[in-house]
């Protein structure tokens, strides 16, 4: 007996040259929701294909429907101009149709050579590992890049998983790779390294390679030809040299209201709002993950600090929310010395909105105005005698933040955990920055969001800023720290590596102390 | 050689290898299933049925190894059932394994009532210390075959989770099932069949607790050891070859209160019984932090979530 699902019953040769592939009238629909209405796409073989569009455009859904995950309601997938029916992942990947998932799907606990000799549908079953490591390198030395084959995944670093993801795919002789947001875990240096090595194998016609994106720069000087999807409809496309950042992205989000971000004013404070002098944290594993972290904030500026993820952020801004122990260090407000606990945040008045708030900020099954009254249900109004809780209160004053901030939500009784995720995000910027702010801290807020809500939340932050608030922003989108702050530093191993201005801010110089060099 | 340490020691030598034969089976068995990213609890039931099924079979058919065949095979119908409730959706791995572990006890006792009073035939030791005129030495080192049994398979288990097609899939769906279903794999398929090839390893440690010397069946025959080897599993951090160490010591362990009553000292008779679970706490807490078995343990199982 096979513990595999049952393969198909004979496997087609795979081309051992790039192929193309074209999607015709592709339509899903899932429930009440058309999440791909009509979408034909044409990949040229040997070419580097952009697909642009924002979250809950539909990219994934057209590329879940190749790949097999989804069968496409209506629709067709022709491969070299051969019709092909792909019932699942197995079939796709028996035609040399193969892709990298945004979420990375090695195997922690293997090593990179496990993870690729189980992946292989033909491993023997008792593998001697003597001729496969032979042949694994063997193989290695025709790929543009390697890895460290006999150590645990879970030691890797990001760049190299990537890359790890990616050679998984060539070994398997996949010639169709479907990338989604690959460089969201990269460097820059490292992200161009690799879609540079892809876009020189594709033009030597040994790949073809369709790559989910929402980076117009990436587009820009990797990619042969975009096609950009908004609310599941293919709205344009075509070589990238013909189109402008300025056309792709009036494709992508079509005649939306865009808030305008707040111009910067002097802030009417001065002075250290926030000063984090040698902290040291250690992650779960024991290790120090933030080891001797320097760095102040004025009062009326916007610190960024950027970063590649893993390199000690979570734990720091889990630090800072009381959410983990601090080793070594200390924190100060405003020059005195900074405990987080909750009656502190209050007295010191610092907020924050943490990365994924849904499980750092809120309850996800409390209603929205419980989740709304963290910072205040045991004060007056809401509680009397200081542990009887109103109510009606709670109610008035989630409804009015609710309309300030624009959270759309059935009504105050919802759970906080039916409402998306821009929305959770606006519900818990509504609670931290309804009072008066000295500081705020604010790690990745715009992730997986889309332009209007971005560009609303962004907007909220700068207001703070120019109100006097000392905000630290950690996050791992250069760009938006490109955006937001007056001075950038960038965390690496644990500490900060380099600080800058941001007028003047040099991308490179960024990267490569992102890189750690 | 008749010194009282020289005694002690010998006994607990003994005991070590007789107490530990049914948690290493069990704990082999838990760790099989466990690698593959789910936990039954339902462990203690299926050893209690073990021993029920190997008793009566051995004296219904007359020959002990039938009646540890017929065990296992009892110990996998009990890891199939709690394979096919897992798969259904909604279902906690850890409830459903309180629930069989009840279910199995209950089967065993029912079916069990006529097999309290006759003599089966048991599994014949091998006498390792035959060649020791020390009447101790020889009797600690009667040993039932079971034990190298269950050495081998824990031996085997270990070499198969590396240098196999299988073992890599076990445990790649025990770490990652969206990884798993990428490369195509059934996750449910491969916990079915790692939850069975437990329950029948846990079955053949029930048919040592009734079918070696001097074991008979009775409802109070257990006492738990199924639940501890579920725990001896996380202490050897999931590798087969350590819970052959951790199944010795504990074993070891278990005997020191036995041992010190046959040179004479009762006191504290009922402390030194206590001593496995004492150990065990002890060396919980002192080696295997929190963080160091994080390392270690299958990505998807409940409790590494």
């Amino acid at each position: 007996m096979s513990l595999a699902e049952p393969p198909i019953a004979k496997a087609p040769t795979i081309p051992q040259r790039a192929p193309s592939l074209e999607t015709i009238g592709m339509t899903k629909v899932f429930g009440s929701l058309v999440a791909l209405d009509d979408v034909s796409i044409k990949v040229a073989a040997g070419s580097f294909h952009a697909l642009l569009g924002e979250n809950g455009a539909g990219k994934s859904t057209l590329v879940k429907c190749v790949m097999g995950f989804h069968l496409p309601d209506r629709g067709a997938l022709r491969l070299d101009d051969e019709e092909i029916e792909v019932k699942n992942p197995r079939d796709a990947q028996a035609r040399g149709v193969g892709m990298v998932y945004q979420h990375f799907t090695l195997v922690p606990s293997l090593t990179a050579a496990e993870n690729l000799v189980v992946s292989r549908a033909d491993a023997p079953a008792v593998i001697d590992w003597r001729r496969e490591k032979k042949a694994l390198e063997a193989f290695l030395e025709r790929m543009p890049f390697r890895v460290p084959l006999n150590r645990p995944v879970s030691s890797l670093a990001a760049g190299e998983k990537q890359k790890l993801e990616i050679l998984k795919l060539l070994y398997l002789n996949q010639r169709f790779l479907i990338l989604d947001e690959p460089t969201s875990v990269l460097t820059p240096s490292e992200a161009d390294e690799i879609l540079g090595l892809l876009k020189a194998m594709a033009h030597r016609g040994e790949i073809t390679v369709a790559m989910i994106t929402h980076k117009f720069r990436e587009v820009e000087a990797f990619c042969d030809e975009v096609s950009v999807l908004r609310r599941g409809k293919k709205v344009g496309g075509g070589k990238v040299g013909a189109l402008s950042t300025r056309d792709m992205a009036r494709m992508m989000i079509g005649d939306a209201a865009i808030r305008q971000s707040a111009a910067r004013v002097k802030a009417p404070k001065s002075g250290r709002a926030l000063e984090i002098a040698g902290l040291t944290v250690a992650n779960d594993e024991g290790r120090d993950a933030v080891a001797g972290f320097d760095l102040q904030v004025r009062a009326g500026e916007i610190v960024g600090v950027a970063g590649v993820s893993g390199n000690g952020q979570s734990q720091l801004v889990e630090a800072l929310s009381g959410q983990r122990p601090i080793k070594t260090g200390q924190i100060l407000v405003h020059d005195q010395n900074f405990e987080p606990t909750r009656d502190n945040f209050d007295r010191f008045k610092v907020f924050g909105l943490p990365e994924e708030p849904l499980k750092n900020a809120a309850v996800p099954i409390m209603s929205v105005a419980e989740n709304m009254a963290f910072r205040s249900f045991d004060k007056p109004p809401i509680a009397s005698l200081g542990w009887w809780l109103n109510p009606a209160p709670m109610r008035a004053k989630s409804r009015e933040l609710i309309k300030r901030y624009n959270v759309k939500t059935p009504s105050t009784e919802t759970p906080i955990r039916d409402l998306s995720g821009g929305n959770v995000q606006r519900a818990v910027l509504a609670r931290e920055l309804s009072g008066d702010v000295d500081v705020l801290i604010v790690a990745n807020p715009c992730f997986g969001l889309d332009f209007a809500s971005v560009a609303d939340i962004r907007a909220q932050i700068i207001d703070q800023r120019n109100r006097g608030a000392g905000v630290l922003l950690v996050s791992e989108d250069l760009d938006e720290i490109l955006e937001l702050s007056d001075r950038i530093a960038v965390m690496s191993g644990g500490k900060i590596a380099y600080v800058t201005d941001a007028a003047g801010a040099d991308r490179t110089t960024i990267g490569r102390r992102m890189a750690g060099h | 050689m008749n010194t009282p340490l020289a005694i002690v020691l010998i006994a607990m030598l003994g005991g070590a290898i007789r107490v530990s034969t049914p948690f290493m089976f069990v704990a082999v068995g838990e760790c099989l299933t466990e690698k593959s990213g789910r936990i039954n609890l339902g462990l203690e039931g299926t050893l209690v049925l073990g021993a029920m099924v190997a008793y009566a079979g051995s004296y219904r058919t007359g020959s002990p190894w039938l009646g540890v065949l017929l065990a296992g095979l009892a110990g996998s119908c009990l890891g199939a059932m709690h394979g096919v409730i897992c798969k259904l959706p909604r279902v906690n791995d850890v409830a459903v394994g309180i629930a069989m572990m009840l279910f199995g006890t209950g089967v065993a006792f029912f079916f069990g009532k006529p097999y309290i009073q006759p003599t089966a035939p048991r599994l014949v030791s091998i006498p390792l210390g035959a060649w020791s005129d020390n009447a101790d030495l020889g009797s600690a080192l009667n040993v039932n075959p079971l034990f190298f049994v269950g050495v081998l398979a824990a031996l085997a288990l270990g070499w198969a989770l590396r240098n196999t097609r299988w073992g890599l899939i076990v445990r790649t769906v025990g770490d990652s099932a969206a990884a798993a279903r990428a490369i195509g794999i059934s996750v449910d398929l491969v916990r079915f069949l790692t939850t069975t090839a437990g329950g029948f390893l846990a079955g053949i440690g029930g048919a040592f607790l009734s079918l070696s010397y001097p074991g008979s069946w009775n409802q109070g025959l257990s006492s738990g050891q199924g639940l501890m080897a579920v725990a001896l599993v996380i202490f050897a951090r999931w590798s087969p070859e350590r819970c052959v160490l951790a199944a010795l010591l504990f074993g070891g362990a278990g005997a020191i209160g036995p041992a010190l009553q046959s040179i004479g000292v009762t006191q504290g008779y009922y402390f030194f019984n206590a001593a496995p679970y004492i150990l065990t706490l002890g060396i919980m807490v002192a080696t295997s932090s929190a963080k160091r078995s994080a390392r270690d343990i299958p990505g998807e199982l409940a409790m590494a979530k």
